[in-house]
């Protein structure tokens, strides 16, 4: 019985959620349980997956950032305008986005950390500045045309009748990074403890300055990420991306079982929270009804788990 | 049996001030292997800044501690745990939401040969660990799916993993029952054979004399004394930790405190029957009648805040009926609390008391105010007048009636405290700790008013430290020991009863009525 | 612990009002348009109402006073919404919806549109004080599902109020001069005289200001800070209400989509610039007003330059986190250190605890 501990029991319900929503929909829709639907759903969603698994680390040490949506717009743009417009080599114009998404989080986290700022407060500035900054660098949307850009974006592995695109393999794999990381590292694990309570986290010694910087740095890094993810698969740039993004992201988080207030969660939980959100938008795509269902559906989730945190938290 | 050889820490001349307190005034201190060496003091006495000191929370401003024979000065407690002295606290600091062996192997979890935490080696080092303190439990469970008691074992096993040659275990009882507190001193009794050098904050005599080999006490930041434990009695401890000064001026009593039990009406203002909070205070029986100054004696964390906690609505009651006018209430909180006449004056002024960041006029007008509807509100002319007038009254020292509470001394927001009640006119006005941190005048002050009141026909709960204070101000005093009311010295009703002075007091808070 | 009152008072005793920094970032603003843009401060009249770059200051800031006005209550009481940008676009696209598919006409329109902001309100304090979740993580739901209902009452699309159902009353709301100044800037002026009125000459002020500053005390002394916080979160809802209905008559089109967008950041900015901190307790409406009006002069100035809008959030952000940076308490406190020197902090008590 040990397994349905209070601890499982958000996952246990994400699971739940996601097996009926599912099922109804492969009952009510012909061909919805089909390869091309399950590749649908990670391909066409594959920057919020990253961007997501970025913002898991950072609910789970007790924070939050605002700023994803923003710094994907703004690396998508930023990358495509080097790209064609500076002419760099894709290679290097992604790896000036990481390392600029990364310090931008970093700078994030270290003001969080030393000035005692909520995140909430840093992020929703730091989300103005690069939306900001996205529009400086160019204000419509720039097309990719690149040899190398369309090597990358062309990898695929074949799934059923159809294949898995290689932002799709690049979600997955930076997934089961992170869950190695979170569960075979004393970083990953002072990130939980520090989530679970920052003061004792600090008397017992756990470097907390250095991991709450980081974890803001690896979500940075996450969102560059999938800001160069999201250029893969639509082949351009444009600074009005991912506007309202952040949302969905945490939403994705929070069904997925991560507790808010921090300290508890898992990447299985994220997958899954990712796979029901997909679900939910394929369900109103079949349907044909308005994408407002859909946010709704999240937002009304979001609430639901909350709900359900709220009543398991320890007293 | 603890030999008595070359001490292990060794503390000289110690000495900390903060702005406005001397929190430690040159205080020695000794601690060898293989010993429980009780550490006792009442509030202010200095002990938590002893601890904090030691465990490099706060920088000493000259002394010297010596651990080994070598000097040390920890900068953070984890610096203090690297050089050996690792503490337990009361709200013992783990993570609720990570695994037993994870709490107690955090960030030095065994790696294997990729760098990867080893999971199965560090289950294996948690439970020997454990095994060590004879308990046995599931590793990998949450620690949240245990008890506080288990929470302080493991927090114990953190500090022997790390080595610790001294382990401070700061009030570990608390919040135990007697099992669990049966259990822990188990452990403690395998640790001291082991030659650990364990202190023992607390407040319970009982445990004491059960556990310890020395007892040092502290009273006002300067060390009283250090003594073996079988050579210290119960009523010596007592009055080394109260500070009984000679009970020449007992007879004194302030005003016309004692009143006769013809004055006092058949109708109590309040009455509680059986009324308690699991793991707070145990039921209890007490009845206040108008015009009556009651006297609550006892240590801290004996109960008596919790009484005026449970009367006043603060906390809910678990058990038991509270009748207040002669009618039986429910849902008893605040609110009703206050509209029914009464009013509190708490222990911790800063928390639950006064209201920092507003003026001295709204703190007094505050408790007033909200007992009318808001659009009815007091005219700014009101609120001055009331306020001006408590003010004189209580000859509060302040700047205007619009400067911040947060910024006068200590005896004035009490006064403006006192003031906010009195504004109320209440029938029962319970004091926690009314004269604490307060200098000698205000003190004298805040007797005076008790007594003033009492002529009035307001009841008066007060609940203090001070047994010299309760035994010239009260009619009669009801004394709490581990959480129990265990006597009452009514010398109206039973004149066979010694005399209410400090040191009846302080024998019946001393021992049991065996 | 450490109260900030006293880091507040500087050596010769003097105490700003709360609202001093953000008048002293106006004039500053101020003054650099009267040596940059000189056009700025013309005002011309033209069939007896004004126009000009500071009219148009306060009529494009009415929306961000009234959000600003409901935001201040809140973080009084140590709370925050981020919620008020969804519920400026619902309430949008009720009365549009209203308007266009029903014939109930302006006042129904609108009095639908205000309850659904106060229905939103009550959700967000029903959250917070019952089910005891925190501010943040409370509103955060709304935020995120409040576009989505705003779409779906709109119907998934931009709702366009047409001139012959728009009447002239809603018209008016926007568009409109009163005493030869925009209408926008009197139901803001109105809103805000009669919040103060309130605020102070109740005790409804003092109520917050205790739930926000010792939720313990304020327990203490009879006080039910569920009723308080619940009102405040209503009364954000009801302002972002009005603020919803300006907008949608200032251009006549609800946009679910950005209508009201990041404008809670703009909100809670003004209430820290104007002088109530994010751990509740004192605040100052004149404060988030001009806070308010600062941040929209900010906005102008920089249109005026020539600075396109959608990059205008960059100085914005910058401006942002200063003032957050300057309510530091770390920053603060080395600020302290630093400018008085050696000198002893000597005013401070710090509390020691035995």
């Amino acid at each position: 019985m040990s397994f349905i501990a209070r601890g499982n029991l958000p996952l246990l319900a994400t699971a739940a959620v996601l097996a009926a929503l599912f099922g109804a929909a492969s009952l009510c829709f012909d061909n919805f349980c089909s390869s091309y639907v399950i590749s649908d759903l990670f391909s066409q969603n594959a920057f919020l997956g990253i961007s997501a698994l970025g913002m898991t680390v950072v609910i789970l040490s007790g924070g939050i950032d605002l700023s994803v949506g923003a710094v994907i717009g703004f690396t998508t743009i930023f990358v495509a305008t080097l790209i064609t417009q500076c002419e760099f080599s894709p290679w290097l114009a992604w790896t000036v986005a990481l390392i600029v998404g990364t310090v931008y989080g970093a700078a994030m986290g270290a003001t969080i950390h030393f000035f005692k700022l909520p995140a909430f407060l840093v992020t929703l500035a730091g989300l103005f500045f690069a939306r900001g900054m996205a529009f400086f660098v160019t204000q419509q949307s720039v097309q990719i045309r690149n040899d190398v850009h369309e090597l990358v974006s062309g990898v695929a592995i074949p799934f059923g009748q159809t294949e898995i695109g290689f932002t799709t393999i690049l979600f997955l794999v930076l997934l089961v990074t992170m869950a190695c990381v979170s569960n075979f590292s004393t970083f990953g694990r002072a990130v939980l403890a520090i989530g679970g309570d920052e003061e004792s986290a600090t008397l017992m010694g756990l470097p907390v300055a250095r991991t709450k910087v980081a974890v803001y740095a690896i979500n940075g890094f996450c969102s560059a990420l999938a800001g160069i993810a999201m250029t893969l698969y639509m082949d351009s740039g444009n600074p009005i991306n991912a506007i309202g993004l952040e949302l969905d992201v945490i939403a994705v988080v929070v069904i997925g079982g991560t507790l808010l207030s921090g300290g508890v969660g898992s990447f299985t939980g994220t997958l899954l929270g990712f796979l029901i959100y997909g679900t939910i938008y394929q369900i109103t795509y079949f349907a044909n009804v308005g994408s407002s269902i859909a946010t709704i559906a999240i937002g009304a989730l979001l609430l639901a788990f909350i709900l359900l945190q709220q009543i398991l938290a320890p007293r | 049996m603890p030999t008595l050889t070359k001490p292990i820490l060794k503390i000289h001349n110690l000495r900390k001030q903060f702005p406005g307190v001397l929190a430690l005034d040159g205080v020695d201190f000794e601690l060898t292997a293989g010993e429980v060496h009780a550490l006792m003091g009442e509030n202010g006495a200095g002990k938590s800044t002893l601890i904090k000191v030691l465990t490099g929370v706060h920088p000493r401003d000259s002394g010297r501690v010596e651990l080994d024979g070598q000097t040390i000065a920890p900068t953070s407690p984890s610096a203090a745990e690297g050089l050996g002295i690792s503490t337990v606290f009361q709200e013992v600091n783990l993570i609720p939401r990570l695994s037993v062996a994870e709490n107690i192997l955090l960030g030095r979890q065994p790696k294997n040969a990729i760098g990867a935490i080893d999971w199965k080696t560090l289950y294996q080092m948690a439970t020997q660990t454990l095994t060590r303190l004879g308990v046995e439990l599931d590793v990998r469970k949450q620690l949240a799916e245990y008890s506080i008691a288990i929470a302080q074992m493991v927090a114990i096993a953190r500090g022997i993993a790390l080595d610790a040659k001294v382990l401070i275990l700061d009030e570990p009882t608390s919040s135990l029952d007697e099992k669990e507190v049966t259990h822990l001193f188990t452990v403690m009794e395998r640790l001291r054979n082991e030659g650990m050098a364990i202190v023992f904050v607390t407040h319970f005599l009982d445990q004491v004399y059960r556990i310890s080999d020395r007892i040092t006490v502290l009273r006002n930041g300067r060390l009283v004394g250090t003594w073996p434990t079988g050579e210290l009695e119960r009523l010596d401890l007592v009055e080394h930790m109260l500070g009984r000064k000679v009970p020449q001026l007992s007879a004194q009593r302030v005003g016309s405190a004692a009143v006769p039990s013809s004055k006092i009406s058949a109708k109590p203002v309040v009455k509680a029957q059986g009324l308690g909070r699991r793991g707070s205070v145990h039921p209890f029986d007490l009845e206040i009648f108008p015009g009556e100054v009651v006297g609550l004696a006892g240590l801290l964390g004996s109960g008596r805040s919790e009484v005026g906690r449970l009367i006043f609505g603060f906390d809910s009651a678990t058990t038991g009926t509270l009748e207040v006018g002669g009618n039986q209430v429910v849902n008893w909180s605040p609110r009703k609390a206050i509209d029914a006449g009464i009013a509190w004056c708490p222990e911790d002024r800063k928390l639950d008391g006064v209201i920092p960041q507003l003026s001295v006029r709204e703190n007094i007008v505050l408790a007033l105010q909200s007992a009318r509807s808001i659009f009815h509100p007091l005219s700014r002319a009101k609120q001055n007048e009331i306020a001006q007038r408590y003010v004189a009254q209580l000859g509060i020292k302040t700047t205007s009636l619009e400067t911040t509470v947060g910024t006068l001394s200590g005896g004035n927001q009490q006064k403006v405290l006192l003031a906010r009640w009195l504004a109320m006119e209440p029938k029962l006005i319970i004091l926690d700790e009314p004269t604490r941190g307060i200098d000698v005048g205000a003190k004298a002050e805040i007797e005076n008013l008790v007594a003033e009141l009492s002529a009035a026909g307001v009841a008066v709960l007060l609940i203090s430290s001070e047994l010299e204070d309760l035994a010239r101000c009260c009619s009669r005093v009801v004394v709490l020991r581990d959480r129990r009311i265990v006597a009452a010295l009514d010398p109206s009703s039973d004149l066979e009863q010694n005399a209410l002075d400090e040191s009846a007091i302080m024998k019946l808070i001393a021992h049991h009525n065996d | 612990m450490t109260q900030d009152v006293n880091l507040k008072k500087n050596r010769l005793g003097w105490q700003p009002p709360p609202a001093f920094y953000a008048l002293l970032g106006l004039a500053a603003l101020l003054l650099v348009n009267w040596f940059c843009i000189p056009s700025f401060f013309e005002i011309q009249v033209r069939d007896g109402n004004f126009y000009g770059s500071l009219i148009d200051v306060f009529n494009r800031g009415a929306i961000g006073v009234l959000l600003a006005i409901g935001m201040t209550l809140v973080v009084a009481t140590g709370g925050v919404d981020l919620s008020v940008g969804s519920v400026v676009a619902i309430c949008g696209a009720v009365v549009a919806i209203v308007l266009t598919t029903t014939q109930f006409g302006i006042v129904v329109a609108i009095a639908a549109g205000l309850l659904a902001a106060v229905g939103a309100g009550a959700v967000n304090g029903i959250l917070i004080t019952w089910l005891r979740i925190e501010p943040i993580i409370a509103t955060l739901v709304l935020m995120v599902s409040g576009r989505g209902i705003a779409k779906y009452i709109a119907g998934e699309q931009t709702v366009a109020v047409p001139p012959e159902l728009a009447s002239p009353t809603l018209d008016f709301l926007g568009n409109g001069h009163f005493l030869g100044l925009p209408f926008p800037i009197t139901i803001a002026a109105v809103l805000f005289v009669v919040t103060l009125l309130v605020v102070r000459r109740t005790s409804v002020g003092l109520l917050v200001e205790s739930v926000g500053a010792n939720p313990s005390a304020s327990r203490a002394c009879g006080i039910n800070d569920t009723v308080v916080k619940l009102t405040v979160y209503v009364f954000a809802g009801f302002c972002a209400g009005l603020a919803g209905i300006i907008d949608l008559a200032n251009i006549g089109i609800a946009d679910p989509t950005n209508a009201g967008a990041l404008s809670e950041l703009d909100a809670i900015f003004a209430v820290l610039v104007g002088g109530t901190a994010l751990t509740g307790g004192r605040f100052s409406l004149t404060g988030a007003v001009i806070g308010a009006l600062l941040l929209q002069t900010l906005m102008t100035t920089l249109y005026t330059w020539g600075v396109p809008s959608d990059v205008a959030p960059v100085p914005k952000a910058i401006v942002i986190l200063l003032v957050c940076l300057l309510q530091s308490p770390t920053l603060r406190s080395w600020l302290e250190r630093t400018l008085r020197g050696n000198r002893k902090m000597g005013s401070r008590q710090v509390e020691a605890s035995s």
